[in-house]
């Protein structure tokens, strides 16, 4: 200690970097780290897994073992940066913006049925932007749809005008939830939307009768678009492989056959990163992108799967808990909206590798390669955390 | 509501809230429950699948050992062939499915595209042969006649061919030393089934489906041992089959060689003499018949009398075992198994049944001792025995007067054995037997082995058949529906008679039969493996001598010699007394009985011979000629179907293989150094320093002199 140090202005001087993040009221005290941490940890685990599952397929990574790894890692950093905008942003202001948002997604999710559409994997829901570069605009409806019908729907009870959100303005939400709903044509997107709009309603305070209502809604269109034979041959053999894997083992169940033989072959321990024959010898398709829990089931074990599981646990109780302590309905019902959808696609993506749940073309949240997937999953944080820092102090 | 700070929200909104959150949690858990379940509880099941999954076996077959003769001449061994082969894996990943790669390969080996690609096909229900049926990682031979000139084609132009190999393989080969074929002995190979794979699946020695198995002879009872084990590479595969990682797999061990008893001298000689008679007796017209004999099959055994050891075996017609090496042709199996083929594959000494007719007489010699009648007593031999209206002659209808059980014997005396017959069988209650018979001269055939196999170290041995009471009702049993049912029919032809009788009174032993059983007809067959055993036990004391082919196993390093020592199989129903006098007898017939016309000048004070023949009549066709004979070293036992007595059609062949075994020039003298094998080889053959065994091989030219030996 020098001879400086009894100046006493110097005991201010903590009120440094250090104090200021110490700080009761800074950003970095105020922020969720559990639901930052465990989604950055769900990255770290998804960068492994998908290198593992592309180190040696040639045919995509054009031999380069290492190109998925990066390319995953380049995503995750754009969607923390994402989220960071959406942070400095905040939702608040959006409440006033969302329209922008609203009618920018509605163009992308449209202009897939331009020339500079694109069909993967027989779903026709991407752009082509060229050089490499695909883009999937119904992930950001995903984004714009709950935002939407949370400003529509919170904006009476807001104001303390009403105590629930009356018929019209539910009304209004789900015109403007159906109009992208109506352009996207890919089924996973689809169903995990309905479910976003279930979640969005339930937490807004509409009355029971719309829930069941949209309950009953879905059940009749599912069945009525079942009936008049809108799916496509390959969406009707997904079900069909789920309702008996060992209808084909060869064509439509050879994916959930694979898939389960990969993840029970893993054990508890699981055969090591790297390690794994499902995965070397590529015998699970999809295997960086829907299946990416393979890898994982495979070469991590039950503990890896259970790990990536609690992960996502952890995610979806803060969440639950930001939701919970909203000040406001519009955070509350965008939190919900971001919980119903998280909860879902992960649901469906583990339980279709598990073999309880058809296929359906969903990437893992964090986890799967896919960048706009990934873009999505971060822009929720944004909110998750831009929702969290608002809120009084006093919690 | 405490903890929960002011939000202005209705308890509606918490409520679902929490019902979300409880919501969402439950999923969670399901999928955690999910995944124990798979992985923990079921993890074992999914990774062997997961194994079945990526791991591809190629097989490199072992080199299947040889079957060597007593002298370690090979009868059975390998050569090397040039095998093309295509791996099926490496054209289906062509963009052409390696049409053009097989266009070439066809035009190398003089095939067209199309005989080539259905080799390379792969089998299944829909696919008819020819076809692979083995593993489609497994290098598929498509020819295994490769010329040096087109394996140096294909491999010199490597980059027209990928996917093709053209290598030296081990293939079987079946080289017939001195011209002994010895086919139905050896055996043959053909692919394994799909069945058998399945049944082989958790034995200690499972098969592939690649592999040759034996399918008869000694191929197939010593297949564990020649087969030895193939190695397995395992490759890692992937979902395309490529290959990606070579996992742990195993070396092919050369399978052990057998050596047998068999002298491929002695072999070839028994096989062209028994084809001799048989074209000689075409030659001859049948008296009864009065057309040509057929001759139509036979077969001829030589043994060892002491020990069972089989020193020859041949059975006529055979076939050519190489016909089924590299597969064998529809047209070719036609002609093997067809029904205009005669049935070469039979082998007639183990298989082949007739009635023994006078060869069956030491067995009812020793039953009537058994039964208390004095061997040396005398037995009025007429010319005929009546029954009833019935009269059973004679041979010849010659009588000897009153005669001796020897005498009997040795001029081959029926209405002796007939009258032995009636007797015992008026003894036994007639045709309302006792309740326990004494059937003293059928239990004396069921003691000399006869009814049941003897057991001989080849597959698919008959029984034959002794038609005692208990068979006579079981058939009876068995058949009476039809022979009621031809009764019925108007017709009055001999076939109707005997059905009606069947039919009423099948179940009995009739005085008749007991009577003409007792000179070996009627409905007993014998097979001449089983005669060779009854005769031995004469020649050797009394011992029931199992027949054994096999003599040792010696693994492919020479290091382990398994030997296969001979076996016995109980004892003849005989005294030692008894056994003295029948071959004292048996020796009187070829010094002065039936067959001593075909023994003139034979040298009795050196070499003791014995004998009896036999002709025995079966019903439509005409008479199957036996000879059995043995000394103290050599039981032969030869039979012809359809080729008249057995002095007259078998005796000379018989005659020929002594001469050849024991050097007995024409003029009746021995020398020494010409005979082949004057005593039984005792030792194997000799093994040389790096485990091979090497051969004693005779000049060809004094083993053709004895084989060709003409006829006197």
């Amino acid at each position: 200690m020098s001879i400086h140090s009894f100046d006493t202005a110097r005991f201010e001087r903590p009120k440094s970097l250090w104090a200021r993040l110490r700080a009761r009221d800074s950003l970095a005290r105020r922020l969720d780290w559990p639901l930052l941490l465990s989604a950055l940890a769900l990255c770290v685990i998804g960068s492994l897994l998908v290198w593992s599952a592309t180190r040696n397929r040639t045919e995509l990574t054009g031999g380069d073992p290492h190109l998925f790894l990066v390319k995953h890692v380049m995503n995750a950093l754009i969607g923390i940066a994402l989220a960071a905008v959406v942070l400095w942003v905040g939702h608040r202001r959006l409440r006033s913006a969302w329209w922008l948002l609203y009618v920018l997604a509605l163009i992308l999710v449209a202009l897939v049925y331009t020339p500079i559409g694109a069909t993967i994997n027989g779903e026709r829901a991407w752009l082509n932007l060229g050089g490499g570069f695909f883009l999937q605009p119904s992930e950001f409806a995903k984004v714009t749809v709950p935002l939407a019908m949370a400003v529509v729907l919170a904006a009476k009870v807001d104001a303390g005008d009403r105590e629930h959100p009356d018929h019209r303005t539910v009304l209004l939400a789900l015109v403007l939830a159906a109009i992208p709903i109506a352009v996207i044509a890919d089924l996973g997107q689809v169903m995990v939307l309905a479910v976003i709009v279930l979640g969005v309603l339930l937490a807004s305070g509409a009355s029971n009768r719309w829930v069941f209502g949209l309950i009953t809604a879905a059940v009749a269109g599912g069945v009525a678009v079942w009936m008049l034979d809108l799916l496509d041959e390959y969406q009707i053999n997904r079900f069909a492989a789920f309702a008996n894997p060992a209808l084909d083992p060869s064509g439509v169940g050879y994916n959930t056959n694979q898939a389960r033989i990969a993840i029970g072959s893993g054990g508890l321990t699981g055969k090591g990163l790297f390690q794994g024959t499902q995965t070397t010898g590529q015998f699970v398709p999809e295997q960086q992108t829907d299946f990416i829990f393979t890898v994982a089931g495979e070469e991590l074990g039950f503990l890896g799967g259970a790990l990536i599981i609690v992960l996502l646990g952890v995610v979806m109780w803060r969440a639950c808990r930001i939701a919970m302590e909203a000040t406001d309905l519009y955070s509350t019902i965008i939190a919900a909206g971001v919980v119903a959808w998280f909860a879902f696609q992960s649901f469906e993506n583990i339980g279709m590798a598990l073999g309880i749940m058809p296929v359906a073309g969903l990437p893992l949240p964090f986890v799967s390669y896919g960048g706009t997937s990934m873009f999505a999953a971060w822009i929720a944080v944004g909110l998750l955390q831009s929702i969290r820092i608002q809120r009084p102090l006093s919690a | 509501m405490s903890n929960i700070p002011e939000t202005g929200r209705s308890s509606r909104v918490t409520i679902r809230l929490v019902a979300l959150q409880i919501i969402v949690f439950s999923l969670l858990l399901t999928l955690g429950g999910r995944l124990w379940y798979l992985q923990v509880r079921n993890g074992e099941e999914y990774e062997r699948e997961a194994a079945g999954n990526h791991v591809q076996q190629v097989v490199q077959p072992a080199t299947r050992g040889a079957i060597l003769d007593a002298r370690g001449v090979p009868l059975a061994d390998n050569e090397t062939r040039l095998v093309v082969s295509a791996s099926r894996t490496e054209l289906m990943r062509m963009k052409d499915r390696g049409e053009a790669v097989l266009t070439r390969l066809a035009d190398v080996l003089d095939l067209s595209y199309r005989e080539v690609a259905e080799k390379v096909r792969l089998c299944d229900a829909q696919t008819p042969q020819p076809c692979w049926n083995g593993s489609p990682y497994q290098p598929i031979p498509i020819t295994d006649e490769a010329t040096t000139q087109q394996a140096l084609q294909i491999r010199e132009r490597a980059e027209d061919f990928p996917g093709i190999t053209a290598e030296p393989t081990a293939v079987r080969r079946y080289p017939a030393p001195y011209k002994a074929g010895t086919s139905q002995v050896l055996g043959y190979l053909s692919p394994v089934t799909d069945e058998e794979v399945e049944q082989a699946r958790d034995t200690d020695s499972p098969l592939l489906r690649s592999d040759q198995v034996g399918r008869f002879g000694l191929e197939r009872t010593y297949d564990r041992q020649l087969r030895g084990k193939a190695g397995v590479t395992r490759y890692e595969v992937d979902k395309l089959g490529r290959v990606i990682g070579e996992a742990e797999g195993d070396r092919a061990m050369a399978g052990a060689s057998v050596v047998t008893s068999i002298d491929s001298r002695v072999q070839a000689i028994a096989e062209k003499q028994l084809d001799k008679a048989m074209k000689q007796a075409r030659n001859e017209v049948d008296k009864i018949t009065g057309r040509p004999y057929e001759a139509d099959s036979g077969a001829v055994v030589v043994m060892e009398t002491r020990t069972g050891r089989v020193v020859a075996m041949a059975s006529n017609p055979d076939y050519d075992p190489n016909a089924w090496v590299g597969g064998i042709s529809g047209k070719e199996y036609a002609r093997l198994t067809g029904k205009d083929s005669n049935f070469p594959l039979l082998n007639r000494a183990i298989q082949g049944q007739a009635p023994p007719g006078s060869i069956f007489k030491i067995v009812s010699s020793a039953g009537a001792v058994n039964a208390g009648y004095p061997f040396d007593g005398r037995y009025n031999c007429g010319a005929s025995y009546s029954l009833g209206n019935q009269t059973y002659r004679n041979f010849e209808s010659t009588g000897h007067g009153p005669i001796s059980l020897g005498r009997a014997l040795e001029v081959s005396c029926n209405t002796v054995f007939y009258a032995l017959g009636h007797q015992e069988w008026r003894k036994d209650g007639g045709i309302n037997p006792k309740k326990k018979p004494n059937e003293y001269l059928y239990k004396a055939a069921k003691g000399f082995g006869l009814g049941s196999p003897t057991g001989i170290d080849l597959p698919s041995e008959v029984s034959g058949r002794i038609p005692d009471r208990e068979w006579k009702q079981k058939y009876w049993e068995l058949n009476k529906n039809a022979w009621c049912k031809q009764s019925n029919s108007d017709a009055d032809d001999y076939v109707t008679r005997l059905a009606k009788e069947n039919c009423v009174e099948g179940m009995n032993l009739r005085a008749g039969d007991s009577i003409i059983y007792a000179i070996g007809q009627g409905d007993t067959l014998v097979t001449p493996i089983q005669m060779a055993t009854a005769y031995a036990s004469i020649g050797n004391g009394g011992k029931l001598v199992t027949p054994t082919v096999g003599k040792a196993v010696i693994s492919p390093d020479g290091r382990h010699i398994e030997e296969i020592k001979p076996r016995s199989h109980g004892r003849a129903p005989a005294a030692k007394r008894t056994i003295a006098q029948i071959d004292e007898a048996l020796l009187g017939v070829t010094t002065r009985g039936t067959a001593a016309w075909r023994f003139g000048n034979w040298p009795h004070d050196d070499i003791p011979i014995r004998a009896k023949t036999g002709t025995a009549q079966v019903q439509g066709k005409q008479t199957t000629s036996w000879l059995a004979t043995y000394t103290d070293d050599y039981t032969i036992v030869m039979t012809i179907s359809q080729a008249g007595t057995g002095s007259g059609a078998s005796g000379p062949a018989v005659r020929n293989i002594y001469d050849a075994l024991y050097g007995v020039l024409p003029d009746g003298t021995i020398d020494r150094k010409k005979a082949l094998l004057p005593e039984p080889q005792r030792e194997l053959p000799r093994i040389g320093e790096n485990g091979d065994v090497k051969a004693e091989r005779t000049k060809k030219s004094i083993v053709a002199e004895w084989r060709d030996a003409e006829f006197e």
